[in-house]
């Protein structure tokens, strides 16, 4: 019959206006309820994807990377950074700059004075955090950093990039179990 | 007998050299030097009497610093033929021309696909092509003074021939670019350059207001030029068609691009190996997967590592879902196209989506993933992954596609529109070097997954679509055929895929590469994407091409546009399923 294609095209439209509504009611805890914020889709989905952006947001999966970020010991205070520049030396855009302090007679001690991180120019790829022998660099999964002025606000200094480890360990738990039982076993094997 | 001419009888059948007398004057393993005046005629030999009919890929390598190269023939133009008929290749036939004046004769007339390409290298690098049917700059503008990928030109911003740069560590007192270089010498002006009286030089030119050819009658017609694009949402970018017109009716049509041009190939120059992995997300970046692979296979073959079994699966399962989401993605965009404004389109997103949720556990990023290395995967899956890939690729993917079929393949509106619109037959497909579905959409099987396995593509069994409309109803069936494939070579991995090693060896930031060339081409979801790359075993490249199928398919779209109507070539386009950020590069 001509027009049942059209037709067929109409009830896959209805039928999805349909499951939105059914996958809502049957999404416990709700998402118009106490939880509003978080949004996890998945496969079991039937209906249209849809997160009302800022007031939900989707979950972030471990790995999601976005601006690198500086680790600083909880109880030393010690930056993990030794100013190797594996970093700044990987980075593909360049955005990495890092000044090695010295001791008073000038030698190079391994500790960076300054780091700064150009956000604006910044591609994301996670170099910087797999190739840092030390895991002293890691990326953020922080991703709302508009600002009015791209100077000074998105070059980032030492200060600016630095976060303790405690807060590394949050936000990837698995990846910091792992590399500490690595550092523990390295520990032992001495 | 010298061992020049022993590599040389090695490579070249003795027949070629009486086919056309004087016209190699060398080979070697890495292609047969072609003497420039007899170009033309033994190309016209190699297409009619050995069956090359398919040049893939054209490009330029300036010469001038590679070590033991003579500067003064510093131009080189490297043809790499492929055979259809015969899936044979890559035949490497390079010309070379003087640093004065480079000049060499257009291949366009043996095969027209050579049209925009021959046009890039006359743009980057400055060789003029005579006989070139309109050379033009194809991605700067005209008034560009230079051609940005000799080896001596020096970008705006310039810093160092090759990254990393010196002044970022160990005493990386942060500066601005703009503040180091507001006008300094890398910034290039023509001698007789003056501001006030300079005037940009003229591209096209309006045609005469002539009477119509047709003759209509007593009415009064004239053709008419329309700019379609760059702003237009039809063009998916910042593309721009030169239409002319006659009624509705398409008489001529050029494609303007460049809009997002930044040189890849120049910063893929100044990057080194491993840098150049997450810029390859930014080419096609609705399949970063496959560029990435492509990439990486290429420098893995020049080093001549392998990555270990498990990597393979995942590279390839990776592969896969991505030529899934970008097939989703263009059968979604092309009923927009046809005006079902965004709810089919929607729909089809929607499963795109999910794929793109399993990248972003994989690698971290959505689109721009940086997952591929050389010798293996950035990282292994993550607890959990294989799981809900498969709950996509057993489960929800096929049902996906089926429902798409459900509402489109036989929707009475879709039929009118698509059926016999944009005809171009298989063989005028293969002159205009058209590749991926575009060309099984032509009734010509040639799947490179088939003809040359790469990866680990022969463990797997899978079809290659072949349907003969020759049209864009043809090019959306093709489509929703290799989704059902991939999903059936997801499915296949995902029940095969061992546990071990994702890296072969240590991995490291700054890789050796030995010097030498490389052609690599993988079938990615919009056609042939190759790697061309030469190294002279520094860190950096020396010269890195991207061959980008969504640029080398648009030559034919002048050819498959004339004729229909000015609401076809939109539907058209979309069918050959563009991305600007790999045609301009």
């Amino acid at each position: 019959m001509f027009g049942l294609g059209v037709i067929k095209g109409f009830g896959v439209t209805l039928k999805h206006f349909i499951e939105t509504y059914i996958d809502d009611v049957k999404k416990i805890p709700s998402r118009y309820g106490e939880r509003r914020g978080v949004i996890e889709q998945g496969p079991e989905d039937r209906g249209l994807f849809t997160i009302q952006y800022p007031e939900e947001r989707r979950a972030l999966p471990e790995r999601f990377r976005y601006i690198p970020m500086l680790l600083r010991d909880d109880e030393t205070g010690e930056d993990r950074c030794t100013a190797c520049g594996i970093c700044a030396k990987v980075c593909p855009p360049q955005c990495i700059w890092i000044v090695r302090d010295k001791d008073e007679n000038g030698r190079p001690i391994t500790r960076p004075a300054e780091f700064y991180i150009d956000a604006s120019i910044c591609m994301s790829c996670g170099f910087c955090a797999e190739f840092c022998p030390f895991d002293a660099i890691k990326m953020n999964h922080d991703y709302e950093l508009a600002a009015y002025e791209r100077y000074p606000k998105l070059v980032y200094d030492k200060e600016e990039l630095t976060v303790p480890v405690s807060y590394y360990a949050r936000l990837y738990p698995t990846q910091y179990a792992e590399e500490e039982k690595a550092r523990a076993d390295k520990k032992k094997a001495k | 007998m010298s061992q020049a001419e022993a590599a040389m009888t090695a490579t070249v059948p003795p027949r070629w050299q009486e086919a056309v007398p004087g016209a190699i004057l060398s080979a070697d393993a890495n292609g047969i030097v072609v003497a420039p005046e007899k170009l033309v005629e033994f190309c016209t030999y190699l297409r009619d009497q050995e069956g090359y009919d398919y040049l893939s890929n054209v490009t330029g390598v300036d010469y001038l610093y590679y070590p033991g190269r003579d500067a003064s023939n510093r131009f080189e133009v490297v043809y790499h033929l492929y055979s259809v008929k015969k899936g044979s290749g890559p035949l490497v036939l390079k010309a070379r021309a003087p640093a004065e004046n480079p000049e060499l004769p257009s291949v366009t007339s043996v095969w027209p696909g050579a049209e925009l390409q021959e046009d890039e290298i006359w743009d980057l690098y400055g060789i003029r092509f005579r006989g070139h049917p309109f050379l033009r700059r194809i991605l700067l503008w005209e008034g560009f003074h230079g051609h940005p990928m000799r080896k001596d030109y020096k970008e705006a911003f310039y810093e160092e021939e090759g990254k990393p740069f010196s002044s970022r560590w160990p005493e990386g007192h942060h500066v601005w670019a703009e503040d180091r270089v507001p006008w300094h010498d890398n910034v290039n002006y023509p001698d007789d350059f003056d501001p006030e009286t300079w005037k940009e030089p003229v591209t096209f030119q309006a045609p005469p207001d002539e009477p119509s050819q047709d003759g209509n009658g007593h009415l009064r017609t004239s053709r008419i030029v329309v700019n379609m694009g760059p702003h237009h949402p039809s063009t998916h970018g910042v593309f721009r068609m030169v239409v002319t017109l006659e009624g509705e009716t398409v008489v001529s049509l050029k494609p303007v691009m460049g809009y997002l041009h930044r040189n890849h190939e120049k910063i893929g120059e100044r990057n080194t190996y491993i840098m150049n992995i997450p810029y390859t997300d930014r080419l096609d970046y609705l399949s970063p997967m496959s560029n990435a692979l492509g990439y990486v296979l290429a420098v893995e073959k020049l080093m001549g590592i392998k990555p270990p079994e498990r990597a393979e699966y995942i590279r390839v399962i990776m592969a896969e879902l991505t030529r899934i989401a970008n097939h989703f993605w263009s059968i979604g965009f092309l009923l927009n196209d046809l005006g079902a404004y965004y709810t089919p389109a929607l729909y089809a997103i929607r499963e795109r989506e999910l794929i793109l949720d399993l990248f972003e556990e994989a690698s971290g990023a959505r689109m721009l993933c940086n997952y591929m290395r050389f010798g293996g995967v950035a990282r292994d899956l993550p607890p959990g992954w294989l799981e809900k890939c498969s709950d996509l690729a057993f489960k929800r993917l096929p049902r996906a596609i089926d429902e798409l079929e459900h509402y489109l393949t036989h929707n009475e509106i879709v039929l009118a529109r698509c059926k016999g619109v944009g005809y171009l037959s298989g063989e005028d497909m293969i002159r205009y070097s058209v590749s991926g579905p575009m060309l099984r959409a032509s009734g010509i099987p040639y799947d490179i997954r088939k003809v040359e396995p790469y990866s680990i593509y022969d463990r797997f069994e899978f079809e290659v679509p072949q349907f003969d409309g020759c049209d864009v109803y043809d090019r959306y069936r093709v489509r929703v055929f290799e989704i059902r494939q991939s999903i059936k070579i997801v499915q296949q991995a995902l029940k095969q895929i061992p546990e071990g090693e994702i890296q072969a060896g240590k991995k490291a930031y700054q890789v050796r590469v030995p010097p030498g060339e490389v052609y690599f081409r993988i079938e990615a979801p919009k056609g042939e994407l190759g790697y061309y790359i030469v190294s002279d075993g520094k860190p950096n490249p020396y010269r890195y091409r991207v061959r980008a199928p969504s640029f080398i398919n648009l030559t034919a779209l002048e050819p498959m546009s004339i004729g229909y109507k000015v609401a076809d070539t939109i539907i058209i386009l979309g069918a050959i399923d563009i991305v600007l950020g790999e045609t301009d590069r």
